[in-house]
């Protein structure tokens, strides 16, 4: 591309949409990244285009609202654009992105790196079945497809998006057979001081709770699907009882069903921020490792800025103020002048986040969670390997990610660890008597999506799926 | 019964349906959907077979990253979560192990 961006944005959900539109706004040349067609994020995730009319909800009119503003600016946005390598370039940053089958390469003086979250998933038997989906998957699904993920679906989970996922299945015409959450009431009491900042939401989440319970369907608080069976797809879940730090103590419940969205809370999305350089630490209460971002967006290397759930989980309020904060920031860089106006953005940061904190510490799994994984199940899906595989390697002495990685290829297949390293750096801290914080995730390496074997005509085998390569130790 | 979230799955207004094929069976869709969501709606949830064990498998995250729900379609392997759906699409399993 000829004349360099001054800002290029990685992402167009509430955080980056708002870091692109405020920078834009300023008069700085911005371009804007991101794999979905839509602006929107995970959040507000756009419908397909098979989907003509449907009756709005706050999602997709807040939604509406972003893409619209986004069209009516300046911003180019790339849309279906997957971005796969980041370096360092003496005019700035340099970025390779997968767009109509084909790298191309983007040049910007700054970065703002708006990656979001994907879900942890704990591990359990079963949970390969075809029929099982992620808990926020399941948003996804039913954002953009407007159905629901079967006829009869458990739905299992830790925080407020099981209720979500719950009420969305019966508002699209499926049926619930049961929700199944670790939480306790008691857990949801305790957060009640926080959510009395959004009322809206707080009412919202009383309105799902109380027509699940009109409707008579089974709510397990501190309960946790344990086993999914099934020949070629889910057939039934076993529900188990769990102790209060979420050790599963005895099958209560076998639940017939043909779906099951399972989820234990976000994590940070944070392969772009390492592939960029950016040093990361343990914050189990923002949802995992996370980069070191300050609250306005500037890192410690020049020229990127980060916002977003991929520095915390704090929501999408919170993701909304932090994009405008980061958008200003990187607009100061590129020689803007912004005044004050970053000072009034940071009250708002500081409440919105609280709320989204709160909903944090009800979703991040307990440590006895992770007992719900037997030796034989598998926990790199990719690779078929199961916790004793695994567990061998460690005992072995494999005692980072990393090792587990270069000598199982455990996080080396097509998802690039995406859904199983935070399970191994659990069973290789628990395993060695570490801390969490003391198990780093492995060392990303590009390319940051799989890169597309469209490019390659011709016959086609499952190996031929670009796998990124071993760390280095 | 009361319903305090009510079902709105007629009010929903689709794309007309089109045809396709998985395998070679004809299934039909909303032209423009995910391929994923147009076979789950038929029922046909069992994508591949892992490689590894041969165990099935089916779309997982539903957002482009686990690459549990890749096909294939005119000898690339796409994400059908992520693949929209057009008239006369015909979708392969990847791998065919003991259960394909
Ligand atoms: C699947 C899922 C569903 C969720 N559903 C809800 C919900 O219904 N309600 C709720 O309150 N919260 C939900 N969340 C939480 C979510 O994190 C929100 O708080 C909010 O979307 C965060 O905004 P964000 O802008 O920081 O990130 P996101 O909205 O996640 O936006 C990040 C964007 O970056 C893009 N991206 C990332 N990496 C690349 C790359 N390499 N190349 C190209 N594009 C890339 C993604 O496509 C995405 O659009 C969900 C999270 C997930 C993972
Ligand atoms: S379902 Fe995970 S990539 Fe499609």
């Amino acid at each position: 591309m000829a004349e360099p961006f001054d800002i290029a944005v990685l992402g167009a959900g509430p955080a980056g949409a708002n870091a692109a539109l405020e920078a834009s706004r300023l008069g700085c040349r911005v371009v804007m990244i991101d794999e979905q067609s839509h602006a929107g994020g995970q959040v507000w995730r756009a419908k397909s285009a098979a989907v003509l009319s449907a009756p709005e909800t706050p999602e997709t009119s807040a939604g509406n609202q972003l893409r619209k503003a986004v069209s009516q600016s300046a911003i180019a946005h790339l849309g279906d654009a997957r971005v796969w390598q980041i370096e360092q370039v003496p005019e700035g940053w340099s970025l390779q992105i997968l767009v109509g089958g084909r790298s191309e390469t983007i040049i910007a003086k700054a970065l703002v790196l708006a990656t979001g979250a994907r879900e942890f998933v704990q591990p359990i038997p079963g949970w390969t079945l075809p029929g099982v989906i992620g808990l926020a998957g399941a948003t996804s699904l039913m954002k953009q497809a407007l159905m629901p993920p079967g006829h009869r679906t458990v739905v299992s989970g830790s925080g407020p998006l099981v209720f979500f996922v719950a009420s969305e299945i019966r508002r699209l015409g499926g049926t619930v057979a049961a929700v199944v959450t670790p939480n306790s009431r008691m857990d949801w009491i305790g957060a009640l001081p926080s959510m009395c900042r959004r009322p809206d939401l707080m009412w919202r989440g009383m309105v799902w709770m109380a027509d699940l319970m009109l409707a008579r369907v089974p709510i397990f608080w501190r309960h946790a699907v344990s086993d999914v069976r099934g020949e070629d797809a889910v057939s039934s879940v076993q529900i188990s009882k769990l102790g209060p730090d979420w050790t599963p103590l005895r099958t209560v419940k076998t639940v017939t069903s043909d779906s099951v969205c399972l989820g234990n809370g976000l994590i940070p999305a944070l392969e772009a921020a390492q592939l960029a350089g950016l040093e990361i630490t343990h914050a189990p209460e923002l949802g995992g490792w996370v980069p070191k971002v300050a609250k306005d967006g500037s890192t410690n290397l020049r020229g990127v800025f980060m916002c977003g759930d991929g520095v915390g989980i704090r929501g999408a309020s919170a993701a909304e103020i932090h994009g405008k904060l980061a958008g200003l920031s990187a607009a100061e860089f590129t020689g803007k002048q912004v005044g004050l106006q970053k000072n009034r953005l940071y009250a708002r940061y500081a409440a919105a986040s609280s709320f989204g904190l709160a909903m944090t510490a009800l979703s991040v799994p307990r440590p006895g969670l992770e007992k719900l994984a037997t030796p034989q199940t598998i926990m790199c899906r990719c690779e078929s390997l199961s916790r004793d595989q695994l567990l061998h390697e460690i005992e072995a002495g494999a005692a980072s990610t990393n090792a587990v990685k270069s000598g199982l290829r455990a996080g080396m297949g097509p998802c690039g660890g995406k859904f199983c390293q935070t399970a191994i750096a659990r069973l290789v801290a628990s395993t060695k008597g570490l801390e969490e914080g003391a198990v780093p995730p492995h060392t990303a390496r590009p390319p940051l999506r799989p890169v597309p074997v469209s490019a390659l005509a011709g016959d086609f085998a499952y190996s031929d799926l670009p796998i990124p390569k071993p760390a280095p130790l | 019964m009361i319903r305090l979230v009510p079902n709105q799955s007629d009010s929903i207004q689709r794309a007309p349906l089109v045809d396709f094929t998985f395998n070679g069976r004809i299934i039909s869709g909303h032209m423009g959907e995910a391929v994923f969501t147009a076979l789950t709606r038929a029922g046909v949830l069992h994508l591949r077979d892992a490689p590894a064990d041969g165990a099935p498998r089916g779309a997982f995250c539903c957002m482009g990253l686990c690459q549990e729900c890749v096909v294939e379609i005119a000898g690339n392997s796409v994400e059908s979560c992520r693949q929209p759906l057009s008239e006369g699409l015909a979708v392969l399993s990847v791998t065919r192990g003991k259960h394909g």
